[in-house]
């Protein structure tokens, strides 16, 4: 038997991060001969910066931070690699109540339909540049995030430009309800529970979960130091193996009620455990008279094979970081961006699920980015 | 050369303020506001940034470095790899640096030496602060506790003291949880 490893993870307060509080209160770390300490952090730059200098093993990480840093475009330059995925979707985009009502009656149709609310939203921009009024204000977590990339890919559908026709500001997910409440942002795209929260309150509407945009979008990773990853491969075997296991566990409804209590803790996410247990439900109220709108795919911790990284679904990112000028193209930066979900461990650990590959909706090849990127009206392309 | 201080504990930014004029820094802009940071920022287009992990606001400093409108001048986001060092001792510390690009390693390394000293003394303050109060806090506990058996047992003050200790002693706990037990069976019994 190994010696019992410590090991030192960071987290952010959101749902998402369900696995982990799972695994590690339902002593499934400790089975895997792992002692893990779960750290609150307040920032996405904190986690990234602690794990670069090796104050942590491995942190809650937005996906696209961890190409971001393999791609040398973050501060650092440390190489950070994804053996486990902790959750898919789970976002949404929320606005101010005043915000909605504009948007209802710009609406040309049900503004429940991507398409339909972001035509509204285009109309309702325009119609302020004519008034010479300010731009409307969108909050997102950070500049590598899906929740960047999900709300210019839905401003874009409509023909605005998100670098030009919005201001779209970054801020930490707690934050996102109290600057909806200052009138700071009149909008946001913000992983759960802050949503439900916004709406509880009474402040926001619900307009879209994230899945009605991308049906399976990679979210959260587990991410590691690259080196610490090639030199220590049985931690991260262990870690799959507890963190498969407490995605399962949270996926199933008869946990539903334990599990979001242990995710209501102060120290975890800290926000009422009815809101936690709806988001897991996949029912999330809208705040649009007693409306609630119930999607399976709202938030997916482990279902269908979401613990497995795949390599394309990295390579969907970095299309996501080219069309907003993120990132230069190259194939060795596409292979790079490959190389940081490491299906590789999760294989050898599991048998993968059998319809675990990436699916994409909208569809996408990533082995032509290329085309991808033609297909949108708005954002870079790349030659070739 | 100008350095923003982005931080909103007002002791530990003037602490680092400080030992920044000290090392010969002398254009400094302390802000504690964190409405419109960037615009702050922007307007004051400095040439170092420093901000302590404990802020929100961190994340928001990031999107500086996107390319877009907001973006007056390049800024490097690191220091530069063979200066892994320093930037470690920075984060333990808990203090981050945003560099623009153009500035003299030299002068970065010294302002990276500065934050991580300032920065320590500070939670050395801190700490000893903390433990000074419980200091005090438990020599109260005692005081009272001795009072509480003096009078219940008609005993002298170095007498009541002994008690206690021995009590601890033989149950292998601190003087102060004794006291406390006391304090509490005190008013249970009232």
């Amino acid at each position: 038997m190994n010696m019992r490893r410590s090991l030192k993870i960071g987290f952010i307060p959101l749902v998402d991060a369900a696995a982990l509080f799972v695994a590690a209160d339902k002593g499934f770390f400790a089975e895997q001969g792992l002692d893990v300490t779960l750290v609150r952090e307040i920032s996405w730059a904190n986690l990234r910066d602690k794990l670069a200098v090796g104050l942590y093993d491995a942190a809650h990480l937005l996906a696209p931070m961890a190409i971001a840093a393999k791609l040398g475009l973050d501060r650092l330059d440390v190489p950070l690699a994804a053996p486990v995925s902790l959750a898919m979707n789970g976002n949404a985009i929320t606005v101010s109540r005043a915000l909605h009502a504009e948007l209802l009656a710009a609406a040309d149709g049900d503004i429940s339909r991507p398409a339909v609310s972001a035509g509204a939203l285009a109309k309702v921009a325009r119609k302020r540049q004519r008034a010479g009024r300010e731009q409307l204000t969108f909050g997102v977590t950070f500049p590598f995030s899906m929740h960047n990339y999900l709300l210019r890919y839905w401003i874009a559908q409509a023909g605005l430009d998100p670098d030009a026709d919005l201001r779209l500001v970054v801020l930490p997910p707690p934050y996102m309800v109290e600057n909806l409440e200052q009138g700071k942002v009149d909008g946001f795209c913000v992983g759960a529970p802050w949503s439900s929260v916004a709406v509880a309150e009474g402040l926001g509407v619900i307009l879209h979960m994230s899945c009605e945009i991308f049906a399976r979008a990679p979210e959260k990773v587990l991410a590691l130091r690259e080196d610490a990853l090639a030199d220590d491969p049985s931690t991260a075997t262990a870690l799959i193996h507890a963190l498969v296991r407490a995605a399962a566990y949270v996926d199933d409804a008869e946990n539903r009620a334990e599990v979001s209590a242990m995710l209501a803790r102060p120290g975890r996410v800290g926000v009422a455990q009815d809101i936690i247990a709806a988001t897991l439900r996949g029912e999330l109220e809208t705040g649009v008279d007693e409306n609630s709108r119930v999607d399976r795919r709202c938030l997916i911790i482990g279902a269908g094979g979401a613990c497995r990284p795949d390599p394309r679904q990295a390579a969907w990112i970095y299309a996501h970081m080219l069309r907003w000028g993120q990132a230069p193209y190259s194939t060795r930066l596409l292979d790079a961006a490959r190389s940081v979900f490491k299906p590789d461990y999760y294989n050898a650990a599991l048998t993968p699920a059998p319809g675990a590959a990436a699916a994409f909706e909208p569809a996408f090849d990533d082995n032509d980015i290329g085309a991808y990127l033609r297909g949108f009206a708005i954002g870079q392309k790349i030659a070739g | 050369m100008k350095i923003v201080v982005v931080d909103q504990n007002p002791i530990r930014a003037a602490i680092l303020e400080q030992g920044l004029r000290d090392a010969g820094f002398s254009d400094i802009l302390h802000i504690d506001e964190m409405r419109n940071l960037l615009r702050r920022i922007y307007a004051a287009d400095p040439d170092v940034i420093l901000i302590d992990l404990e802020n929100p606001s961190r994340d928001t400093l990031e999107q500086m470095f996107q390319v877009s409108r907001a973006v007056r001048r390049p800024v490097a986001m690191f220091v530069d790899k063979s200066d892994a060092d320093s930037i470690r001792a920075s984060v333990e510390a808990g203090v981050s640096a945003y560099i623009v690009d153009g500035l003299r390693k030299d002068r970065i390394k010294s302002i990276l030496e500065v934050c991580v000293s300032r920065f320590d003394a500070f939670s050395r303050l801190t700490s000893e602060l903390h433990s000074a109060k419980s200091e005090l806090e438990e020599r109260k506990i005692l005081d009272r506790a001795k009072g509480l058996l003096m009078k219940a047992k008609n005993l002298r003050e170095d007498e009541a003291y002994r008690m206690m200790r021995t009590a601890a002693m033989r149950e292998n706990k601190k003087i102060v949880d004794v006291a406390r037990s006391i304090i509490t069976a005190a008013e249970l019994l009232k």
